[in-house]
């Protein structure tokens, strides 16, 4: 956090300089561990392992917060008896079927409920990366389960959960990750020491956490601690990710995104929801408790706001406009369809796959074999340029000549060139006044996406096909100012808040949104950042003249809360667990719920509330009921529904591990996407023989003095002065193992390529005992390319593709290779050297690692 | 210069003697620093901005005179960040006004090996054709079994996550009605 999110730590350290207690857990020693009470070394990809572990350490001793637990986790429910724990199966859940790689998830579903709940089959659910769209809402599940609140039924969630975490001892922890046994036991002590009615810890991410195989798994782990011991809805609880980018948490809420549209609504499917009320009933589940019981509001405000007055009831306000998925259409899939001459016209919008994707060498492949790109950027950045300078035309992969692609860069306007708002990592959206107008053709999103549009209207104008209704239709009317004719970003803002049609006013609350079409929404999330009609995110009252909860500054979705859940932070009467922690409470008097925050509940229901038999949606949600988005009000320890590789988080290696997996028979994922394409060799891993060729882990990570791709930081001459060069970090024993130098020069092989980089022989790396063996680690920023002021190698082009299969994110923070010293070969001597790989780990080119890897045959037990 | 003035003119004899004991304010001032005014206080105007690297959400101020930026800063009254920047908050202004900013629209031809000028509005007008042949080449109205698909697989976009709301909300709007379907940002990966 002190290196890539380096003005946030602050508030660690003030944190710190009070008395908290900061631990690091990290594969590598870095800046944030200069300044934590304890750093903890972790083998890269372990984190399950890790913090099943300290899960077992809180059941196993009996530190959950009961009174939390009971009340608001789901641990006092009733699974279903057909269910079967990776305990039973070696590492599989029961309902796994080999043929797809999937899991039919009827027997995770609480008891009762087997037949109501499954949506439709994981299988589709992967290809859609259906998880995402539960970022802000839980799954099907029905409101009334049952329950044992002694927590003593054997299939109780909470006895499930003790069974399915007893074997993570602390003597596992330090088998499979590396970490010494009392630093570990460290951690757990005092994680469970500082949580309860008094004190709260709080778990903090970067988003490396999320690329990885398990990656949702990582976090589910994170939220079953911070729930068991009372940490979720309470001030200086929670877990909180750190989003890397400005405003990536607003491109998931208003997604750029194939599976979503904005506020988490999902793309329709072809053959899930080939109607109207297919997709409404898809998406609210009749029966469930919470706030997704009104999705045919947002629904049709969404298309309210899309298609205006073609948008009616009688044509099921436009739906058949929408674009429908038939699977898999997400980034990597692309590329892949890229390389096999799918795709023509391919847009990048301040991104650079070349360096900032997984596999670089696929990303540029993919490039070179379009008929058309269009780069819009404020540099001149690799994506740009692949058919100049990239790698593959050292090796003769692409010859300039005879690559088609025809390039447009487009110049973008700076972040103080234009107005509009970012959404930052708490959820909170800050507006940013414009400083100056863009130079010469430089041009915001805004402007082009609007201009093009109205240009490709005007051509299609008089058209009388079906297809281009969609287009002649569409709400397209902003207004526009200055000298470049730029569209008003508050106009953009208005309709993404919503208004009601017939008089234009802003809604201020999404509970004012209506399924007839008098109400419009771009983001039913959103509704509010325009109430009474003013820019609530431009909102600026400084810090210091307001309380600490600062709701004056910006605006946080939903409603202006600025903790979710914080209905959490009183007890079920309504009062606060304690007059430390006291955030949200229940003033009887006034009869309505109060405090620092904006409550996240209906402001006057009461504690004591209780829904009437056969309630659905809010009328549903009971007066104790703190996880008002769940469908049973619930938070999950236990997810019956919905993720997609299991309803627990189980430890599995990282696709490419030089380790056999410790705990069970099954290696690694076994619903993992995979790409069983040419371009994406994978190195063998255990249990396959020739694992050994690649035998160092690798990880990568962000410096201070960089971001991302490094578009825009190896083009700023301070930055680049700051981190002038690639390298890579390497521990001592490592460096003496290999013949490495300090200063010198080290290459890096995986299947897909080799790169090069100076080497940093460093402590920060030490070597780990796993499993009685002795692993390497070593570490690599991901910043650099071939273009910019600083050049060197791109780590991002070792990484094959393998994704996570709730969200099809990419494995690009662990991966294993070989480290060579010197410099790498240059031209298409760099293909032998990876030819001369392929042939000793044993043809890699005919080869993909096998998904299953267990003796045991789940069919068996199913 | 007179060893009086020549003693007050000496910085520790001020910071002992004056009101700056820790010497951080008008102690260690030069007489040249005295005369320097801060390129902050001659700006021609100010706007709030935030800073576009990481999703801690820094508060900035951009100070413009004579149409350039000439100052970005922190800006204190965020209770996020307190006026803190961190290097690279710190160096946007390079960002903006840097050398090596492309404003100039680049144009590479099918087979060419250099890039060529190209001018703005005949540039949209060429994408906006290709976009519409592309579409029209690959368009997909309904599956095998005659269920309503209406998209086309033949553009996909992927995009930054320093695309502000607005920006997001009309690209996905306007790819929507398109029919394109192959749209992903940084949020995927
Ligand atoms: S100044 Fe640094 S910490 Fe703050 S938003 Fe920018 S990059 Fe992040």
């Amino acid at each position: 956090m002190a290196e890539a999110h380096p003005v946030g730590f602050q508030w660690v350290m003030e944190a710190k300089a009070r008395g908290a207690k900061v631990y690091h857990i990290d594969p590598r020693f870095t800046r944030t561990s200069a300044l934590a009470d304890s750093y903890v070394p972790i083998r890269a990809g372990t984190d399950i392992a890790f913090l099943g572990g300290i899960v077992r350490y809180i059941l196993e001793n009996e530190l959950d917060f009961r009174e939390y637990v009971v009340a608001y986790t789901n641990a006092a429910t009733i699974v279903s008896e057909d269910y079967r724990d990776t305990e039973d199966l070696d590492g599989l859940f029961s309902g796994f079927d080999r043929t797809n790689a999937s899991y039919d998830q009827t027997s995770w579903q609480y008891e009762g409920q087997e037949r109501n709940a499954v949506a439709h089959d994981t299988e589709t659910q992967r290809e859609t990366a259906a998880a995402l769209q539960h970022e802000s809402h839980g799954t099907a599940v029905g409101g009334d389960a049952e329950r044992d609140e002694t927590l003593r039924h054997p299939r109780c969630v909470y006895q499930i959960l003790k069974r399915h975490f007893a074997r993570y001892t602390p003597e596992m922890v330090e088998r499979v990750c590396g970490t010494p046994r009392e630093k570990f036991e460290e951690v757990a002590r005092a994680w469970t020491e500082n949580s309860g009615r008094e004190r709260t810890s709080m778990l903090v991410y970067s988003v490396g956490w999320t690329q990885h195989s398990v990656g949702v798994q990582y976090i589910r782990t994170g939220a079953i601690i911070q729930l068991l011991l009372g940490n979720v809805g309470r001030p200086g609880g929670g877990i909180l990710a750190l989003r890397g980018h400005a405003s990536i948490q607003g491109s998931t809420d208003i997604p750029t995104l194939f599976n979503l549209l904005p506020g988490y609504l999902p793309m329709p499917h072809h053959a899930l929801h080939p109607t109207f009320d297919d997709w409404i009933n898809g998406i609210r589940h009749p029966r469930q408790k919470g706030f997704w019981g009104n999705a045919k509001a947002y629904a049709v405000s969404l298309l309210k706001a899309y298609w205006g007055d073609a948008a009616t009831p009688g044509n099921d306000f436009c739906y058949d406009y929408l674009p429908r998925m038939t699977g898999d259409h997400g980034t990597y899939q692309q590329v892949l369809n890229m390389i096999d001459g799918k795709v023509k016209g391919y847009f990048l919008l301040g991104q650079n796959p070349a360096v900032g994707s997984a596999h670089g060498k696929a990303q540029r492949l993919g490039m070179a074999n379009l008929d058309w790109l269009v780069v819009r950027d404020l540099y001149l950045i690799e994506s740009a340029t692949f058919w100049k300078n990239s790698p593959e035309v050292e090796t003769g992969e692409i010859v300039p000549e005879e690559c088609r692609t025809e390039v447009f860069f487009i110049p973008a306007a700076s972040h103080v060139e234009k107005e509009g708002t970012f959404t930052q990592t708490q959820r909170l959206l800050q507006w940013r006044e414009k400083a100056l107008d863009p130079p010469a053709d430089c041009r915001s999103e805004l402007w082009f996406f609007y201009h093009l549009g109205r240009i490709v209207r005007q051509k299609l104008a008089g058209s009388t096909r079906q297809r281009d209704r969609a287009l002649l239709d569409l709400n397209w009317d902003y207004p526009t100012h200055g000298v470049h004719a730029e569209p008003s970003a508050e106009a953009v803002l208005r309709e993404i808040n919503g208004y009601e049609v017939a008089t234009g006013r802003p809604l201020s609350m999404f509970t004012e949104m209506k399924d007839d079409g008098s109400t419009a929404g771009g983001c039913w999330i959103y509704c509010g950042v325009y109430a009474d009609g003013v820019n609530q995110a431009a909102r600026r009252k400084p810090g210091r003249e307001q309380s600490w909860v600062a709701p004056e500054w910006g605006w946080a979705w939903p409603a202006n809360r600025r903790i979710l859940y914080n209905r959490a932070s009183a007890d079920p009467d309504g009062r606060p667990w304690s007059e430390r922690k006291a955030f949200i409470w229940w003033d009887g008097d006034a009869g309505e719920w109060t405090g620092h925050d904006v409550p996240d509940f209906e402001k006057t229901k009461p504690p004591s509330y209780r829904p009437p038999a056969g309630a659905a949606g809010v009328e549903a949600i009971a007066g104790d009921d703190a996880f008002i988005m769940q469908g049973d009000g619930k938070g999950w320890l236990f997810v019956p529904a919905g993720v997609l590789d299991g309803p627990m988080p189980t430890h599995y290696e990282p696709a490419e591990s030089p380790v056999r997996n410790p705990l069970y028979g099954q290696q690694a994922n076994p619903i993992r996407k995979v790409y069983d394409q040419p371009v994406n060799p994978l190195n063998p891993s255990p249990p396959e023989a020739s694992s050994h060729v690649f035998p160092y882990v690798f990880t990568v990570s962000r410096l201070t003095e960089h971001h991302t791709a490094g578009g825009m930081s190896r083009n700023v001459k301070y930055l680049t002065e700051l981190q002038p060069e690639m390298f890579v970090e390497v521990s001592p024993e490592l460096a003496a193992e290999r013949g490495l130098t300090h200063l010198g020069w080290a290459h890096l092989v995986t299947s897909r390529t080799v790169i090069e980089a100076r080497v940093l022989v460093t402590d920060r790396l030490t070597p780990l005992r796993v499993d009685d063996r002795i692993i390497h680690q070593v570490w690599l920023p991901y910043h650099w390319g071939y273009e910019g002021l600083s050049r060197g190698d791109s780590a991002n082009d070792l990484f094959g593709i393998t994704l996570d299969p709730n969200v099809l994110i990419q494995e690009s923070k662990v991966g294993t290779c070989d480290v060579r010293p010197g410099r790498r070969p240059t031209g298409p001597a760099v293909l032998d050297l990876v030819a001369d790989y392929y042939k000793r780990s044993g043809n890699l080119l005919a080869h993909y690692p096998p998904i299953v890897t267990t003796e045991t045959a789940s069919g068996r037990e199913a | 210069m007179g060893v009086r003035t020549w003693i007050e003119g000496w910085p520790v004899y001020r910071q002992l003697t004056g009101t700056d004991p820790l010497g951080r304010g008008a102690a260690a001032k030069s007489a040249r620093s005295e005369t320097l005014t801060a390129r902050t206080e001659t700006a021609d105007s100010v706007a709030r901005s935030v800073c576009p690297y990481c999703a801690v959400g820094c508060g900035q101020r951009v100070y413009v005179k004579n149409g350039r930026v000439t100052q970005i800063e922190g800006d204190p009254d965020s209770p996020i960040s307190r006026g803190r920047l961190c290097p690279k908050g710190a160096a946007s202004k390079s960002l903006v006004t840097g050398d090596l900013r492309q404003q100039k629209v680049r144009y590479r031809r099918t087979y060419a090996t250099e890039w060529e000028d190209l001018n703005l509005d005949t540039a949209m007008d060429m994408i906006a054709d290709r976009v519409l042949a592309a579409r029209d080449e690959t368009w997909e109205d309904v599956d095998d079994a005659g269920r309503p698909l209406h998209r086309t697989m033949g553009i996909a976009s992927l995009g930054g996550a320093t695309l502000d709301n607005e920006e997001n909300y009309l690209i996905k709007k306007l790819f929507t009605a398109m029919g394109a379907l192959q749209i992903e940002n940084q949020a995927r990966i």
